[in-house]
């Protein structure tokens, strides 16, 4: 399993790990829904910048033209009146012309978002205060069926379509380089589509106000060769990693043992609670606590230790664990690549 | 003169002007002492006292904003934690919204309309006492909510379930519905006395076709105060039921819809953003008639393009929903009408871009406040027709685009104007002027601090930042543009004080203003500045829509009122021909009671739904102390 998932680390690691301008921007498309999105932004700034200039130089002229002088108001002529009244109905004209222009045009973009692809690669997601719980479904093989918590990876150029619903509050689904946004909203089932056309990994984040940690409610979108991506599904699906030596064998007790396993699942081990993100290759992925944090031995540690801090009003309390529980078990979750 | 001297029905024919004066004066006039002013039904003194407080929510508001921005200047910032500021800028919207920007367009009707349309008090004065207080006590209870730390931290719209019982902790949510609930009492109180004074008190002679432009847009403001805010009177109080008494309207799980809140909500939130907008296109057509010295051009395609906006209004509220999964029909037709909506707005555009054309510009303060509104406003018009468009709409929609997007419609197409106004009308209800250079240097500030704080968030809403977000990492690379905001902020905030500063200054010290120091055409300037306690001691007859420029030596007037009670003249609706002299309420304590007693009941419901059942009793008691029978016949033909 080790040596499958070294091409993916690679191919992973050709990207920057944090922060790349445009990895979560409207203006740097990397997918067909979001390419046709900014085509459509532009057309819109242009017509509108074209207006906003003309109205500009219409009020400029209007205040400083020259004027014969005189000082009182002055007595209306009918013919003067209904000249200038011509000329406000002409503007109306173009007015509804450009308005109605831009009402088509955005009528055809819309039915473009839609993409009734056969080969489409379907996801569930579920937002929760403040994570982002993704299946991927499989309905032939439900044992092939598996959670990946704040990320996920798709493979370029397939369609992928993820239905989205939540449990507590409303969240809504928004990666601006690959596709606009959608809402998850308690008791109704939602979905949008997407294709990403490059490689790379993008950033999403809850784009609906949903509580306290609104702001730290990401998740990635890795985009990646089907050979990659392949060879990522099959590492998810298998069971968590052994512990390798006596720390990590310590750690996974400590696991078991404490409250942890209350709320999180370890696939292969008794550690089966549902409440939080499942743990069993949390050391793959590229961030904790929903974006918060780059995965590091440390991080997770500094994480397990003080979550309240790190993310004031996280569902994920405070254990209470010895200096050596704690460097024990973080080392394990270091270990479920 | 004593009122034993005068016959029951002695006539304003029978006094001398002076005589007159004095006598009309102690009939409307407000007694001393603090019983006098709580017991005031003068509009004029009850419109400057809601200017004074909705201009103090401003200030406090704004202070707020600006501790966003403190917080939002850095990456990671740890100014404010994330609770206090989901309260900071849940409270500076709420307040902004239903304690500054409609009360303060209300008040200007309150004061302006009875004046503009030369009648002495505003119809059902009472009632306009008690809205004061109402909105008072509902402002004081969010300010003090929020200095408890039990401010709302839900948004200003408040979605559910976010707001509900399950997720919305203590009684933040329940201190902003009831917020609500006091705000929008007291506007449609204000809306139903504007409705009922443009039709039935406007001065003979003012047909329909006469009225001035600023009382045409209180009028259609009033009426989409009266057909949206029951809306969100439904909304909060069904959202009270829910959290207080265990109903569940919004609650998936027993069958109800937490998307219904969002309809109700929207249902008035979208008619909000012109409740808050067309009084200021009324203020805006009265300062471009006077300064560009000519009367306006359009004033019917105005007047239509007002009804034409307020009944659009109430057809787009969707386009605040395109990213709720609803069927793409639905979206198409409120992508239409969104769009629609930017037409009856142009056509004011172009009617005031030639009035100024045709006319001869005097580039006085309130003109150079309409100017910094076209070049903001069309702006924030344009960013309106791209939001109305679904597909472009999922990529800005709840980012900081459309941050950008609402504060150049609400500031430059509301504030602009409304700064503007004051400049305008301040001689007339303070008596003196403000400051001409001052007012540059406001105008100046504002519009520079204004395009530089707002422009940059359209940016940073398409690269990726969402609003309503606590702080955000440095990998995001928004923390250059979020740095520039937050200092050119600075620039916005100084341009407000100077403006309270000349406000405040110019009280003691500006120059004394005469009766109508702009040379302009409608008839509040027709009366001394600030007007006597009967706004006109004889009212004016109009024969133009521009009486003092066509009559620019006296004016005609009606005679024949009683001046041994307070009277005004009732008019029919469409040619304002006279039709009976009415008497107008005296001053009375219990307006100001039944304000109380409603307060308290209305906040003990949050504690205790039996509050509604104990508290009506004083309600009932006030209420029958205020309306208790004069026994002398009202109308008199």
């Amino acid at each position: 399993m080790r040596s499958g998932f070294k091409p993916l680390l690679g191919a992973v690691c050709a990207f920057p790990l944090s922060g790349c301008i445009g990895w979560q921007s409207a203006l740097s498309p990397h997918g067909a829904q979001s390419g046709s999105l900014l085509r459509l932004i532009w057309l819109f700034v242009v017509v509108c910048a074209v207006v906003w200039i003309l109205v500009i130089v219409v009020l400029a002229v209007a205040l400083f033209r020259r004027r014969p002088i005189g000082n009182e108001p002055p007595l209306l002529e009918p013919s003067r009146e209904s000249r200038l009244n011509g000329i406000i109905a002409a503007a109306t004209v173009m007015t509804v012309l450009v308005i109605g222009t831009l009402t088509l045009v955005s009528f055809v973009a819309t039915r473009g978002l839609d993409s009734a692809d056969e080969n489409v690669l379907t996801l569930r997601m579920r937002g929760f205060q403040w994570w982002w719980e993704i299946t991927y479904l499989d309905a032939s093989r439900p044992d092939r069926i598996f959670l990946s918590p704040n990320e996920i990876h798709v493979p370029v150029g397939r369609p992928v379509r993820v239905r989205l619903s939540a449990d507590d509050v409303i969240h809504s689904f928004w990666v601006p380089s690959l596709a606009g946004k959608k809402d998850l909203i308690p008791g109704r089932d939602n979905a949008i589509t997407f294709t990403a056309t490059r490689p790379g990994v993008y950033r999403g984040q809850c784009a609906e106000f949903c509580g306290l940690q609104h702001a730290h409610m990401a998740f990635l979108v890795i985009a990646e060769t089907p050979q990659s991506f392949e060879a990522w599904r099959r590492s998810q699906i298998a069971e968590a990693a052994s512990p390798s030596n006596d720390e990590e064998k310590r750690g996974q007790s400590v696991f078991t043992v404490k409250a942890c396993a209350a709320c999180h699942t370890v696939r292969g081990t008794s550690a089966s609670g549902s409440l939080g993100p499942d743990l069993t290759h949390v050391a793959s992925r590229r961030y904790i606590a929903s974006g918060l944090l780059e995965t590091t031995r440390g991080s997770l540690a500094a994480w397990i230790a003080d979550p309240q801090t790190l993310k004031p009003g996280s569902n994920m309390p405070s254990v209470p664990l010895s200096s050596d529980e704690l460097r024990d078990v973080s080392a394990y979750m270091a270990s479920l690549k | 003169m004593s009122t034993s001297d005068i016959a029951p029905d002695a006539r304003d024919t029978a006094l001398q002007e002076k005589a007159l004066a004095e006598r009309l004066a102690s009939l409307w006039a407000t007694p001393r002492g603090i019983l006098g002013a709580l017991s005031t039904v003068d509009h004029k003194i009850i419109g400057r006292r809601y200017i004074v407080t909705a201009f103090i929510f401003l200030l406090l508001g704004g202070v707020l904003a600006l501790a966003i921005r403190i917080q939002l200047a850095r990456p990671e910032n740890r100014f404010l934690g994330a609770d206090i500021y989901n309260q900071v800028f849940t409270v500076h919207g709420s307040n902004m919204m239903f304690l500054f920007a409609v009360p303060v367009m209300e008040a200007f009707g309150v004061y302006l309309v009875p004046l503009m349309v030369g009648t002495r008090n505003i119809a059902f004065p009472r009632l306009n006492a008690f809205s004061y207080w109402i909105y008072l006590a509902g402002g004081i209870t969010l300010w003090a909510a929020l200095a408890l730390d039990m401010g709302p931290d839900i948004g200003w719209f408040a979605y559910v379930p976010l707001s509900g019982p399950q997720f919305g902790a203590g009684k933040r949510a329940d201190i902003w519905a009831q917020m609500i609930t006091f705000t929008e009492l007291s506007a449609l109180a204000v809306a139903v006395e504007i409705v009922v004074t443009v039709f039935k008190q406007r001065a003979p002679g003012m047909s329909l076709d006469r009225i001035p432009l600023f009382v045409w847009s209180m009028l259609v403001t009033s009426f989409l105060i009266i057909m949206a805010m029951p809306a969100i009177m439904v909304a909060s109080t069904t959202l009270i039921l829910d959290r207080l008494v265990g109903t569940h309207f919004y609650n998936p799980a027993e069958g109800g819809d937490v998307l219904l809140w969002q309809h109700l909500f929207w249902f008035f939130g979208h008619p909000e953003v012109y409740i808050i907008f067309l009084p200021a296109v009324g203020m805006v057509s009265s300062i471009v008639t006077t300064f560009a010295r000519r009367p306006i051009v359009g004033y019917l395609p105005l007047v239509l393009a007002l009804f034409a906006t307020g009944i659009l209004a109430f057809g787009l509220w969707v386009h605040h929903m395109f990213v709720v999964g609803l069927p793409r029909v639905g979206e198409s037709f409120f992508t239409a009408s969104s769009m629609a909506i930017a037409v009856p707005n142009g056509i004011q555009i172009f009617c005031w871009l030639a009035t100024l054309w045709d006319g001869r510009p005097q580039f006085r303060t309130p003109l150079l406040f309409v100017v910094a509104f076209i070049i903001t406003f069309v702006i924030g018009g344009l960013t309106g027709v791209m939001v109305a468009s679904v597909p472009l709409d999922t990529q800005v929609h709840d980012t900081y685009f459309v941050v950008a997007h609402f504060h150049y419609v609400l500031i430059g197409g509301a504030v602009f104007p409304l700064l503007g106004a004051v400049y305008y009308w301040y001689p007339k209800i303070v008596g003196r002027m403000m400051n001409e250079r001052l007012g540059r240097w406001v105008v100046a500030l504002l519009f520079v601090g204004f395009n530089l704080t707002f422009f940059p968030m359209h940016i940073l809403g398409l690269i990726g930042m969402p609003r309503r977000v606590y702080t955000y990492g440095p990998e995001m690379h928004w923390g250059g543009l979020n740095l520039f905001v937050s200092l050119s902020a600075v620039i916005l905030a100084v341009g407000f004080v100077l403006f309270f500063y000349d406000a405040i200054r110019s009280a003691f010290s500006g120059e004394i203003a005469p009766e109508n120091p702009w040379g302009a055409p409608t008839l509040e300037w027709a009366t001394s500045s600030p007007p006597p306690s009967c706004n006109f001691e004889r009212i004016p007859v109009v024969s133009g829509s521009y009486p003092l420029w066509e009559e620019p030596h006296a004016l005609s007037v009606a005679t024949g009122l009683r001046i041994n009670r307070r009277e005004l003249l009732v008019t029919s609706i469409s040619d304002a021909s006279p039709q009976a002299r009415e008497s107008s309420p005296r001053n009375s304590i219990w307006p100001f009671l039944a304000a109380i007693a409603s307060t308290v009941m209305l906040l003990s419901s949050i504690f205790s739904p039996w509050a509604v059942v104990w508290g009506s009793v004083p309600i009932a008691v006030t209420l029958i102390m205020w309306f208790w029978p004069k026994g002398t016949p009202e109308d008199i033909s």
